[in-house]
C-alpha cells in the first residue's frame, strides 16, 4: 500500500523563497536601527522595563525584633518542611521559658529556594529575599549562620498570594 | 649589493609586512565586527568589554586559546591532524600576495645611514607580487583549502568531523567550478587575468558590477559557498554535526581554522571589491589616476578599504538572516542552477562582446551600458525562474501518486 501524500499547491509569493530571503535581509536591518535590549549587568541592576520581582525567592533573611534577637522561636516547623533539608536547628530555651535558636544554619547550596520556609513560619521569622548575588568562593561559605541571616539587609520576599493569582 | 636590488628587497619586505597585517588586523577587526553587527541586528550589544568598543575582544579570545590545553583524540592520526589547520591557514592568508590594496607609490633614490643608497626606479605597484596570472593564483590558492578541512575531518577519527569534511569538499569542489566561469565573463572583457589590468579596464569604463551583473551575482554566491558561510556553512552544520571537521579541535589549532575562515572572507570581499567595484578606484573622478604620490595611495588605499569592508558586512548580514540550506539543495543550486547560468552567460557576454567589437563600438562607458542593457532581461527571467522555487524546491514540488 503505498503512503498518499498530499500535495499542497500553493502561490508562488507563497513558495518564493526569494522573496522570503529579500523580506528577511530587510528585516534585519530594521533591527539594526532598533535599541538594544541589553541590561548592562553588573552596572545596571534594574531597567525601565525589568527589576526584580517581589516574589523572587532569593538569599534567606531571618527578621529579628525590637532588641535585635532574631525572631525565631525554634518551632522546627521550616527544617520539618524543607524539602532540601538544608536547615539545622538546634532549639534551646532560657530561664523565661522562652524557646530560641541555639543553631540556625541554612545551606543555601543545597537550598531549591521554594519559599516553604517562610509560608510555614508562624512567627514570620525566616524569608526569603529579593536577592540573588550570593556568589562565594568556597562551599562552607554557603552555609549561612544565625548571625550571617539576621545581618542581611535586603527586601523581603511577598511570595505568591492565591487571593491575587497576578499579582495586581 | 647594488642600490636597486637593496631597494627592492626593502619594499618588498615592506609591502609583505603591510599586506599581512592588513589581513591579520582585518581578521580580528572581522571577527569583532562579526559579534558587533550581529548583535546589532538581534538587537543586542555584544562584546563591548575589553577595550574601547570591545576591540580587543578577538584579541583577548586569541591569548586565551593560546593558554588552553590542545587536546588529541585517541584514535587521531598525530600528523594530519596536526598539519589540517596549518593547511588551512597558510593558503588564506597567501590569497593577500597578488591583491592590489591601493594606487602606485612614486619611486625613490635616496640614501639611507647604515644601509646606503637604495633606488627604486619607476612606481612601486602596491601588491606583493603583480603576478601574471592574478585571480587565477587566488582561484587556485583559496581552493587548496580544502585540503585542510578534508584532512582535518579524516584525521579527527570522529563521524561528524568525517561528515562534515565530506560535504565541505563536495560543496567547495562544486561552487569552484562555478566561480571560475562566473570570472570567465569577465576576463573576456579584461582581456587577461591580471587585477591590475581588471583595474584599468573598470577606470577606463564603468565598474564591472554593471556589464557583468549576473557574473557579480554568480561570484558572489559562490564565495559565500567557497568560505563557508552561512547560509552554505555545511561543513559545520552546528545542529546536526556538533561543529562539523573541526569538532575535535582545541586551542590554537581551532582558533587557526576560525582565523582561516575569516581570513577567506577577507580575500572574497577584496576579490569582489576589486574584479566588480573597481578595486581602489575612487568613483566620479579621474584624479585617483594621476601619476603616483603618497595622497592618492592614501586616498585609493582608504576607498579600497571601505569597499572591502562593505562587502564584509554584506556578508555578515547574510549570515545572521538566512537560514541554512539542506544538503541537496545546495547541490542542487551549485549544479543544476549555477554551472548552467554560468556557461549560458559566457555565451551571452562573448556573444555581445563579439558584436560590439565586429560593429567597431570603443570600449568605454557607452560599450559597459550595452553590456548592462544585456543583462537586464537575463535578470528578470533568472529571477522570475528562482522567484517560482523550481529550482530548490523539496519534494513539495515532486507529483506523488497518490492511492489507498
Ligand atoms: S527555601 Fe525551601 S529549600 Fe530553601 S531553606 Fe526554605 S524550605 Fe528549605
Ligand atoms: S519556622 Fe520560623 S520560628 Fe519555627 S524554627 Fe523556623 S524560623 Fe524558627
Amino acid at each position: 500500500m503505498a503512503i498518499s501524500v498530499k500535495v499542497m499547491q500553493r502561490k508562488n509569493q507563497e513558495i518564493s523563497y526569494l522573496r522570503a530571503a529579500l523580506k528577511g535581509m530587510a528585516l534585519t536591518f530594521s533591527h539594526l536601527k532598533r535599541p538594544s535590549v541589553t541590561m548592562q549587568y553588573p552596572e545596571e541592576t534594574k531597567t525601565e522595563d525589568w527589576k526584580l520581582p517581589e516574589r523572587w525567592r532569593g538569599t534567606h533573611r531571618m527578621l529579628t525584633d525590637e532588641q535585635g534577637r532574631a525572631k525565631c522561636v525554634a518551632c522546627g516547623l521550616c527544617p520539618q518542611i524543607c524539602p532540601a533539608n538544608c536547615i539545622k536547628l538546634v532549639p534551646g530555651e532560657d530561664e523565661e521559658g522562652h524557646r530560641y535558636p541555639l543553631v540556625y544554619e541554612i545551606d543555601e547550596f543545597r537550598c531549591v529556594f521554594c519559599g516553604y520556609c517562610q509560608e510555614v513560619c508562624p512567627e514570620e521569622a525566616i524569608h526569603v529575599g529579593q536577592h540573588y548575588e550570593n556568589a562565594e568562593y568556597s562551599r562552607d561559605r554557603f552555609v549561612y549562620d544565625l548571625e550571617r541571616l539576621c545581618a542581611q539587609t535586603h527586601p523581603v520576599s511577598t511570595l505568591w498570594d492565591p487571593s491575587d493569582a497576578r499579582g495586581e | 649589493m647594488t642600490p636597486e636590488l637593496k631597494g627592492f628587497l626593502l619594499v618588498a619586505s615592506l609591502k609583505i609586512l603591510v599586506a599581512f597585517s592588513l589581513v591579520n588586523v582585518g581578521v580580528i577587526m572581522v571577527i569583532w565586527a562579526e559579534r558587533r553587527v550581529s548583535a546589532f541586528l538581534q538587537d543586542r550589544l555584544g562584546p563591548n568589554r575589553v577595550g574601547p568598543l570591545g576591540l580587543l575582544q578577538s584579541l583577548a579570545d586569541g591569548v586565551k586559546n593560546f593558554t588552553k590545553e590542545e587536546t588529541y583524540p585517541a584514535e587521531a592520526d598525530p600528523v594530519v591532524f596536526v598539519l589540517a589547520p596549518v593547511l588551512s591557514f597558510i593558503p588564506a592568508m597567501l590569497a593577500a600576495a597578488v591583491i592590489p590594496f591601493g594606487s602606485p607609490l612614486p619611486g625613490f633614490d635616496m640614501t639611507l645611514p647604515i644601509i646606503g643608497q637604495i633606488v627604486y626606479s619607476g612606481e612601486i605597484p602596491m601588491m606583493i607580487a603583480d603576478l601574471p596570472i592574478g585571480f587565477l593564483f587566488i582561484l587556485a590558492i583559496t581552493s587548496l583549502g580544502v585540503y585542510g578541512i578534508v584532512m582535518a575531518g579524516w584525521s579527527s577519527n570522529n563521524k561528524y568531523a568525517f561528515l562534515g569534511s565530506l560535504r565541505g569538499s563536495a560543496q567547495m569542489v562544486s561552487y569552484e567550478i562555478a566561480m571560475g566561469m562566473g570570472l570567465v565573463a569577465l576576463m573576456i572583457l579584461v582581456g587577461n587575468v591580471t587585477l591590475t589590468e581588471a583595474i584599468a579596464r573598470q577606470q577606463e569604463s564603468t565598474w564591472f558590477i554593471f556589464p557583468l551583473f549576473i557574473g557579480f551575482f554568480l561570484f558572489a554566491v559562490s564565495s559565500l559557498a567557497e568560505t563557508n558561510r552561512l547560509p552554505f556553512d555545511l561543513p559545520e552544520t552546528e545542529s546536526e554535526l556538533v561543529t562539523g571537521f573541526h569538532t575535535e579541535y582545541s586551542s590554537m589549532k581551532f582558533s587557526m581554522f576560525f582565523m582561516a575562515e575569516y581570513a577567506n572572507m577577507i580575500t572574497a570581499s577584496a576579490m569582489m571589491a576589486t574584479l566588480f567595484f573597481g578595486g581602489w578606484d575612487i568613483p566620479f573622478t579621474t584624479w585617483d589616476e594621476g601619476p603616483a604620490s603618497y595622497l592618492r595611495f592614501f586616498a585609493t588605499f582608504g576607498v579600497f578599504l571601505a569597499k572591502t569592508w562593505m562587502f564584509m558586512l554584506t556578508f555578515i548580514w547574510i549570515r545572521w538572516t538566512l537560514p541554512r540550506f539542506r544538503f541537496d539543495q545546495l547541490m542542487q543550486l551549485g549544479w543544476k542552477f549555477m554551472i548552467p547560468l554560468a556557461l549560458g552567460y559566457i555565451m551571452l557576454i562573448a556573444t555581445t562582446v563579439w558584436v560590439l567589437d565586429t560593429r567597431g563600438v570603443e570600449f568605454g562607458i557607452v560599450y559597459s551600458l550595452i553590456l548592462f542593457a544585456v543583462n537586464l532581461p537575463l535578470t528578470y527571467v533568472l529571477f522570475s525562474i528562482l522567484d517560482r522555487g523550481k529550482v530548490l524546491g523539496g519534494s513539495q514540488h515532486k507529483r506523488v501518486k497518490v492511492s489507498a
